[in-house]
């Protein structure tokens, strides 16, 4: 147990803290990375799920390969994902709770950008307990859960975006669009095989049915578009928000931690060099 | 006590896992659907689970009691159509 | 859709006076028994007795339309009121003894269905199968366009021995005129009381596996007319997940009768092992085609010559598209029964003989037959989707003289592997009928792979598309 200067107590896991201003805290540098690993993997996620409804097999990642793959980076994520919120959580200098982590929208800290963690996180633990119980359910269901991850995947990164602090670096911001491009070019690919022959045969899969109603060229190229509208929204989002000066205070920070001393939001951001 | 397997030719679209993971009993004909070679022998009971978690439509079963099953379906073995 | 409507419109006026041909011939008859000094002078008819036996058809000549109710009566008599129990053992022994077996192209023994519907936990369902989506069968319609009171006796005989407080009768939806005519006869019984429980009469799909058992359970579950996945089968769960009895409309015309008169009656007619009267449907080379209702066991060269076999005839479609082809020569002295037909492969089906005219290249009526069932799939399993159009394309090469490759391999590959794996026995039914096609001109088969004319060609007298082949309904209206 460790008492802060401000009069708080603390786990002893602040106890690196103590010294106010010296460095960024651990946990803060914890949440921030897992963020971004969870994100990858999440984007790995997304991709084989595509490659699966495309039936890709071949010498060098067979079907089951390719779908335990699947299987375990999205695990991985959710791995990843705990110990970001737990990290977010323990981290005494945010404030934030662990019912923020669940309940969207209702964290002091960035609540908005924040909330939108909290709904991609509820999605994710709505596929993972979904599957978990596959074979309990019938396919309909779990297949009509499962598309939420579609969904998933850019509500977390918008969240990323808004609540990261780290949404300045050049390299995370190179990642963030290399992770968006490779989603975007996995959802077209998904678009695309409804009407599209595989392997030579028309494979009727039930994912696949969509292709043969005859309103699906419009469905595509709503979908297609939607992709799109997508990216471009992101562009101009981060253009506008995250690296514009100020963007901590309109982004929900709390006023008491804009000006202090403690690593966070600005003070960090000035320490990287990344503001502008 | 025999374990068999068993597909569900609805929810089956080819996808063919079962035929990766299980290639003693499960063989893709030339337009990837699959076809059961017989009964599951003791030795490959594990394999055939994992085959059966592993197809994405859940169309593979494993049947522990084929004599309940051939009970059950003496009833309408030849049904084909019209009554 | 017009042309399905104006095909029926021909069948109807068919059946508005000629289609029957039984006892026209003969006169009047007392149902069951048949003078010999008045049977046609046929060598082959006087030694082994067979005629037309009119049970079900008695009297059809006399009106070309439907009998009333009154006239239902007078012609068979009082239906007594069976005891209202469930599981009426008195009924369902009657019909075990009457050995009963599905017309409907199983030939399931009937009595045993019932026990197992009546079984069954909680109130069964009756559902009466008048679909016959077969193009080369009538017997149906034309039983229910001419006694459907026969039917819906024999509904309401079944509703009582399984226990069933709902009975429903399906029709093809392309045939109004019939459901017309089966709900005036439905009026007439409900003014009369003559029923304890009502029949629902609905109109379905007119595709080839809507009337599998499956799907017509399927269909008043709300879902597609289209053969679902088993276990459970209807008899265990079925309509409104209850014990349900599907059966054809010729089998419970049959069941009205031995309620009325008993097993021993019913068995008085049979030769050959058959038990019983069956209808039947005789087209081809015939020169009087329609259905006829002839004793079971009736030898298959006998009723094709009771509808006038032109001798120049040699190959016969046995049981529907689904059935199988043979030599007329090998299929002649068989009883037309499923035991009679096994050892040649073959079974009675749906009760239609297709005598193939000289001259026709039977390969050629195989591929248009094959086609038409490639495309009446209700595409949900992948060995039919994939497998019947390819063994209609090597059909239609080989058939055509142009065969890529090796056709006849290919198919016999093919048929291997297709039979069993689909939801329904649609894909069985297709490859045993390619099959048998291969099978029973093989000579020609041969002549065809080798790019030669067959020898029907030869003959110079070719007819082609003698088979009806419907043209297929649009996509997507199975509901």
């Amino acid at each position: 147990m460790v008492s802060l200067p401000d009069g708080r107590l603390s786990l002893g896991t602040g106890r690196l803290l103590a010294a106010g201003s010296s460095g960024p805290s651990p946990l803060w540098y914890t949440a921030r990375a897992t963020g971004v690993v969870a994100l990858v993997l999440l984007t790995v996620t997304v991709a084989l799920g595509v490659a699966g409804t495309a039936r890709v097999s071949t010498d060098l990642l067979p079907g089951i390969v390719r779908s335990g793959l699947h299987r375990n980076t999205s695990l991985l994520a959710v791995a990843f994902i705990a110990v970001h919120v737990l990290s977010s959580v323990l981290d005494p200098y945010a404030g934030i709770k662990l019912t923020a982590a669940v309940v969207p929208f209702s964290s002091a800290y960035r609540p908005i950008w924040l909330g939108l963690g909290a709904i991609a996180f509820d999605m994710l633990l709505a596929l993972l307990f979904t599957s978990l119980v596959r074979s309990r359910l019938s396919y309909r269901a779990w297949h009509a859960v499962h598309w939420l991850g579609y969904a998933c995947w850019p509500v977390a990164l918008w969240h990323g975006l808004g609540t990261g602090t780290d949404s300045r670096l050049s390299w995370l911001l190179l990642l963030d669009a290399a992770c968006a491009l490779v989603v975007g070019a996995a959802v077209a690919w998904r678009l695309n095989l409804t009407v599209h022959r595989l392997t030579g045969h028309s494979v009727p899969g039930r994912s696949l049915a969509a292709g043969s109603f005859a309103g699906y060229g419009r469905v595509r190229a709503a979908g297609l578009a939607g992709v799109a509208a997508f990216l471009l929204a992101t562009i101009v989002f981060v253009t506008t928000g995250p690296l514009q000066p100020g963007w901590a205070r309109r982004a929900g920070t709390p006023a008491s931690m804009l000006h202090s001393a403690h690593p966070a939001s600005n003070a960090f951001a000035g320490r990287t060099g990344a503001g502008r | 006590m025999k374990l068999n397997l068993q597909i569900d030719p609805i929810a089956c679209t080819g996808h063919g896992l079962c035929a990766d993971l299980l290639p003693e009993l499960i063989e893709l004909d030339e337009w990837g659907y699959p076809i059961i070679g017989g009964a599951v022998p003791p030795d490959l009971a594990a394999h055939a689970r994992r085959a059966v978690n592993a197809c994405p439509a859940l169309a593979l079963r494993l049947v522990r009691t084929p004599d309940q099953l051939a009970a059950r379906h003496a009833l309408a073995a030849s049904e084909t159509r019209g009554g | 859709m017009s042309h399905a409507h104006a095909r029926d419109e021909y069948r109807r006026d068919q059946y508005r006076g000629d289609q029957y041909r039984g006892d026209q011939d003969r006169g009047d008859k007392d149902r069951g028994d048949q003078d010999p000094d008045d049977r046609d002078p046929d060598d082959r008819r006087r030694r082994t007795g067979a005629g037309v036996t009119p049970r079900l058809t008695m009297d059809w000549q006399r009106a070309d339309r439907a009998a009333t109710l009154r006239e239902h009566s007078a012609r068979f008599g009082p239906l007594r009121a069976n005891a209202a129990r469930r599981g009426n053992r008195d009924l369902l022994d009657q019909i075990a003894a009457a050995g009963l077996t599905g017309r409907g192209g199983a030939s399931f023994p009937t009595a045993k269905k019932m026990r197992a519907v009546a079984a069954g936990r909680g109130p069964a369902v009756v559902v009466a199968n008048g679909m016959e989506s077969e193009p080369a069968s009538e017997k149906d319609q034309a039983l229910l366009a001419r006694a459907p009171h026969l039917v819906l006796d024999g509904i309401s005989v079944a509703a009582t021995a399984v226990g069933a407080a709902e009975a429903h009768l399906c029709l093809s939806r392309t045939r109004g005129w019939l459901v017309d005519s089966v709900l005036a006869a439905i009026a007439e019984r409900e003014q009369a009381g003559a029923d304890r429980i009502g029949v629902a009469v609905h109109e379905l799909p007119h595709h080839y596996v809507s009337s599998e058992e499956t799907a017509l359970v399927h269909w008043l579950n709300g879902g597609e007319a289209k053969p679902t996945s088993t276990p459970p089968r209807p008899f265990e769960r079925g309509v409104g997940k209850r014990p349900t009895l599907v059966d054809n409309v010729e089998t419970l015309a049959h069941v009205a009768l031995i309620a009325r008169y008993g097993a021993a009656w019913f068995r008085e007619a049979g030769t050959g092992g058959g038990a019983g009267t069956m209808l039947t449907t005789v087209a081809g080379a015939v020169s009087r085609p329609g259905v006829y209702e002839v004793e079971a066991g009736t030898s298959v060269g006998d009723v094709l010559e009771l509808a006038g076999l032109r001798e120049r005839s040699e190959a016969v479609l046995i049981g529907g598209y689904f059935g199988t082809w043979h030599d007329l020569e090998v299929i002649a002295d068989l009883p037309f029964t499923a035991a009679g037909l096994r050892p040649a492969g073959g079974s009675p089906g749906a009760g239609v003989l297709f005598a193939l005219p000289a001259g026709t290249c039977g390969l050629a009526e195989a591929a248009r037959i094959m086609r038409y069932l490639a495309s009446q799939g209700a595409q949900q399993c992948g060995p039919c989707i994939f497998g019947l159009p390819a063994i209609a394309d090597d059909l239609a090469q080989l058939a055509a003289g142009r065969p890529e490759g090796d056709p006849l391999s290919r198919m016999q590959r093919r048929f291997g592997v297709i039979s069993g794996r689909g939801a329904c026995r649609h894909p069985d039914g297709a490859v045993r009928m390619a099959a048998s096609a291969i099978r029973t001109f093989g000579a020609d088969a041969h002549a065809h792979a080798r790019r030669r004319p067959c020898l029907a060609a030869h003959r110079g007298r070719q007819q082609t598309a003698l088979l009806p082949v419907p043209r297929p309904f649009a996509e997507g209206d199975w509901r």
